[in-house]
């Protein structure tokens, strides 16, 4: 099932298949290891319901629900 | 002498690395992006001494942040003899990545593999020599904070910089390789160019500065797109390569790491503490109790509220209750810890270092008894007491910045941002932004520092502009001593409603000029938020105390430099008349300073502190004045010249060091009413802040935004300060003061309609670093700030 990693649940774990948008927050996403293919675990969002905070490539990162729209994403079981 | 660059990821120990190689004492912190400029020392135990610089940390060699773009300049045009690459080797993939863009550039590299200790501790295994054959680069394993292997490094580092390298890619075998080679034998055909291999791959990716400086080869990379086309990415060679990256450092070099446990599955110390601090519900209410708790152990003169929430509950006995004599220096060092209450850690603190100026004090007032009044009068109130008014505040600035480091060090400060950043985002500012605002209640100057870890450059000077207005603990007196006056002189609404009052004013200005200054002069996009959270972990003693270190010598300098020559100047004016006659303390409204404050005096008439008063009405504007050097002068300027006006008025008067007599002394004495009261209070709480503060906001402010900055707080406290009095004196002035701050609203919002914010319009001026047109924006939108 392929869905948005700002639609997941958490817990959820999937992985990367397509970042969109452009320029600089796409270009940032990349550096900070968000390419297709990578695994991301959901670990928590934050009290008010955003940022989020994502395990990927063994380091916890956090980004926005709005940034987080743009990363599709293959959801593992 | 050799020059050595360090180079790597935000928060993977560079600058305790380089701290340990050159012995000194740099500001580390455990939240991504500390070191924002270069920095550098020497490194002196190796055969040959050897310039170490520490660059910023980056992710990547892309453009996009200031950071990114000192760092590889610095690589690039400065060609150190070798560049320390230092991997964090708890989080080896995504250090990796910017290791093969490393890798590219022809120069000599060494990779420091950090933090093995805590690799090792997780039960992990890491092999070092694997790595180093597979990556072609020397690799040795160090460990910065204990360490451990820093001469091996230093010994292969001084070896390898005698080789040359050629630069290496990983992109061999991505979909775009011969398109790179092609362009890299294209590049190198070229004089002027070193590292074709790097230009190239960055060329692939269309990389703007890239582009800019190789034109004549954009139409190869064109012409090549054309007849290209990758199943997943099509043409997008920036995502190509980013992933291609990735995918080699996965399938060549994971396998140099044996994890006991996947990542993400087992919990480990730091996990479940994190499990509590972001918790969904109680995250918000244990950050408030801890920032309270910080607050209250500073500030607090009822220590955890032994002696009751109210003063009728008090039942603590003075010290002079309990019989003692409170003459006795003894009895009066006891008093620094418990009067009447117990006080709050950083008040003892503060209580000490008062008793030991006032003990220095009176020992230089013994040693002058001989001398001239005028060296008396220059040494005791010119020179000491101006020393001692910046020493007062250090223990509690120094408390203050002991408690943020310990949650910046732990790790916690990134949750914090993580957690408020949704608040934040409203006023077009980020979550990281919340540290230094909070930091401005106890001194804007570590504030103003604390601003560089913001990586949007509007959202820095957004930031450092309004963190003035989260009052300071040197503007506290201000507020305590002018409320106490105005409730002792009319009936009016206890003194803690109004002091809360005007914090939340400063609050309210802050957040309205944030909101002002996104909508009119930084028009752009919310900065994103995408930020690593680092692991917690327990603060070291040694870190903390480099920390305080770097603040008490700051401090230091300070009272040395800043603060001695203009309190010095302040009492050479207020104790000489035009015709350079010594004036007694008594005389002080022949002083030059009188003069002077008479002549600005008119400026102030519209906040109600101006031509309206009474001829001792000058008292004001010398206040607002002396305030700019230091806001402790305020209150004290005020406690000087009542003593003159009452002895040349013939008038009982009696200082006291609250300041609140004094208050009652001045409405009596120059009829100043109540809402100018409020309103001079509001002034110096907005206004320029002390010379210290705007000595650093300067030092931190991109070039060319200090003047506009400056003009921005006179406006600000000007416009409001009369707001308040015109309000306050003439309540029907309330509807012009809404008129025209709605016609302001209007004008922005509709000037916002008609001239569209574009993004890559802001990105080309910026990236030109042009400021000028800024300015010219700036100018027109400081005269209709009416917050």
């Amino acid at each position: 099932m392929v869905k948005k990693l700002s639609e997941f649940k958490v817990g959820e774990r999937g992985v990367i298949k397509t970042v969109a948008g452009e320029g600089m927050i796409r270009r940032r996403l990349f550096d900070m290891g968000v390419t297709p293919g990578a695994d991301v675990y959901l670990r928590k969002k934050a009290p008010l319901g955003d940022p989020l905070e994502v395990t990927i490539r063994g380091y916890e990162l956090t980004l926005r629900k709005t940034e987080a729209d743009s990363v599709s994403m293959e959801v593992k079981e | 002498m050799k020059h050595f660059a360090l180079a790597g990821n935000p928060n993977c120990g560079k600058t305790t690395l380089f701290n340990l190689l050159t012995g000194s004492t740099a500001y580390v912190g455990n939240w991504p992006g500390v070191t924002v400029d270069k920095r550098e020392g020497t490194y002196k135990k190796g055969e040959e001494p050897v310039k170490i610089v520490d660059l910023p940390g980056i992710y990547s060699l892309s453009p996009y942040t200031p950071e990114e773009v000192v760092s590889r300049n610095f690589i690039l045009d400065e060609k150190p003899e070798c560049v320390i690459n230092i991997v964090d080797a708890t989080n080896l993939e995504r250090n990796l990545y910017l290791t093969t863009q490393l890798m590219e550039i022809d120069v000599p590299m060494i990779i420091a593999l950090n933090m093995m200790d805590a690799v090792e501790k997780n039960g992990d295994r890491l092999d070092a020599e694997e790595l180093e054959k597979k990556i072609g680069v020397p690799v040795v394993k160090i460990s910065a904070l204990k360490g451990e292997g820093i001469k091996e490094l230093m010994d292969r580092a001084i070896k390898c910089s005698k080789e040359q390298r050629k630069g290496e890619t990983v992109l061999k075998d991505s979909p775009i390789a011969h398109l790179i080679r092609d362009v890299s034998i294209a590049l190198s055909a070229q004089k002027d160019v070193n590292a074709p291999l790097f230009h190239a791959v960055k060329l692939c990716e269309m990389d703007e500065i890239e582009a800019k400086a190789h034109e004549e080869l954009v139409p190869m990379v064109d012409a090549f797109k054309a007849t290209f086309s990758d199943d997943t990415f099509g043409t997008d060679f920036e995502a190509i390569v980013a992933d291609a990256r990735y995918k080699y450092i996965s399938a060549n070099y994971s396998s140099v790491l044996e994890r006991k446990n996947r990542a993400g599955e087992k919990l480990t110390k730091s996990d479940k503490a994190d499990r509590v601090l972001t918790h969904k519900i109680w995250g918000i209410p244990i950050f408030i109790v801890i920032l309270f708790a910080i607050f209250h152990l500073t500030f607090s003169e009822n220590l955890l509220y032994l002696n009751g929430f109210t003063s009728s509950m008090a039942w603590m006995p003075t010290l002079e209750e309990l019989g003692m004599d409170t003459e006795n220096v003894g009895v009066q060092l006891l008093a620094c810890f418990y009067d009447g209450t117990l006080f709050s850690p950083g008040v003892m603190l503060q209580n000490i270092m008062g008793w030991l100026t006032d003990l220095v004090g009176m020992g230089l007032e013994a040693a002058c008894a001989n001398a001239p009044e005028w060296l008396s009068g220059f040494i005791v109130n010119g020179v000491w007491e101006g020393l001692a008014a910046v020493l007062s505040f250090v223990p509690q600035i120094l408390a203050l910045f002991l408690f943020f480091s310990i949650l910046e060090d732990s790790g916690y400060m990134a949750r914090i941002a993580f957690i408020l950043d949704r608040i934040f985002r409203k006023f077009g500012l980020s979550g990281r932004a919340f540290m230094p605002m909070i930091m401005g209640f106890g001194c804007s100057v570590p504030a103003f520092i604390n601003t560089r870890t913001l990586a949007d450059e509007h959202e820095r000077t957004a930031t450092i502009r309004v963190i003035p207005f989260f009052s300071c603990g040197a503007k506290l007196p201000i507020l305590t001593a002018i409320s106490g006056g105005i409730l002792g002189a009319v009936d009016a609404p206890n003194v803690d409603l109004i002091v809360l009052g005007m914090y939340l004013l400063g609050i309210i200005v802050a957040i309205a000029a944030v909101i002002l200054m996104r909508s009119t002069t930084m028009r752009g996009k919310v900065p994103p938020f995408i930020m690593e959270l680092p692991a917690y972990h327990k603060p070291l003693f040694k870190g903390l105390m480099i920390h305080l270190w770097d603040k008490l010598k700051h401090f230091i300098k300070k009272a040395f430099t800043i603060i001695l020559a203009s309190t010095i100047i302040v009492w050479f004016l207020s104790h000489f008349s035009w015709s350079w006659h010594y004036l007694a303390d008594e005389e002080m409204s022949e002083s030059i300073l009188a003069s002077l404050g008479m002549l600005i005096q008119p400026i102030l008439t519209p906040i109600g502190c101006g031509s309206q008063l009474t001829k001792y009405g000058w008292v004001f504007a010398v206040a607002a004045v002396t305030g700019l050097i230091a806001k402790e002068n305020v209150i004290a300027t005020f406690s000087v010249l009542c003593a003159t006006i009452a002895a040349g008025a013939g008038v009982e008067f009696e200082a006291t060091e609250e300041g609140v007599t004094e208050i009652i002394f001045l409405i009596q004495q120059t009829g100043i009413t109540v809402p100018a009261l409020i309103a001079f209070i509001a002034f110096n709480m907005l206004t320029i802040p002390c010379f210290a503060a705007c000595a650093t906001a300067r030092a931190e402010l991109p070039k060319g935004k200090f003047k506009w900055t400056l003009l921005f707080w006179v406006a600000a406290s000007y416009l409001v300060s009369t707001a308040i009095y015109l309000m306050g004196s003439w309540w029907w002035t309330a509807f012009i003061v809404a008129a025209v701050l709605a016609a302001a609203i209007t004008g922005i919002v509709l000037w916002n309609k008609k001239h569209p914010w574009k993004e890559k319009e802001v990105a080309a001026t910026e990236a030109a670093g042009e400021v000028a047109n800024e300015a010219a924006v700036t100018e027109d939108n400081e005269t209709d700030k009416e917050e």
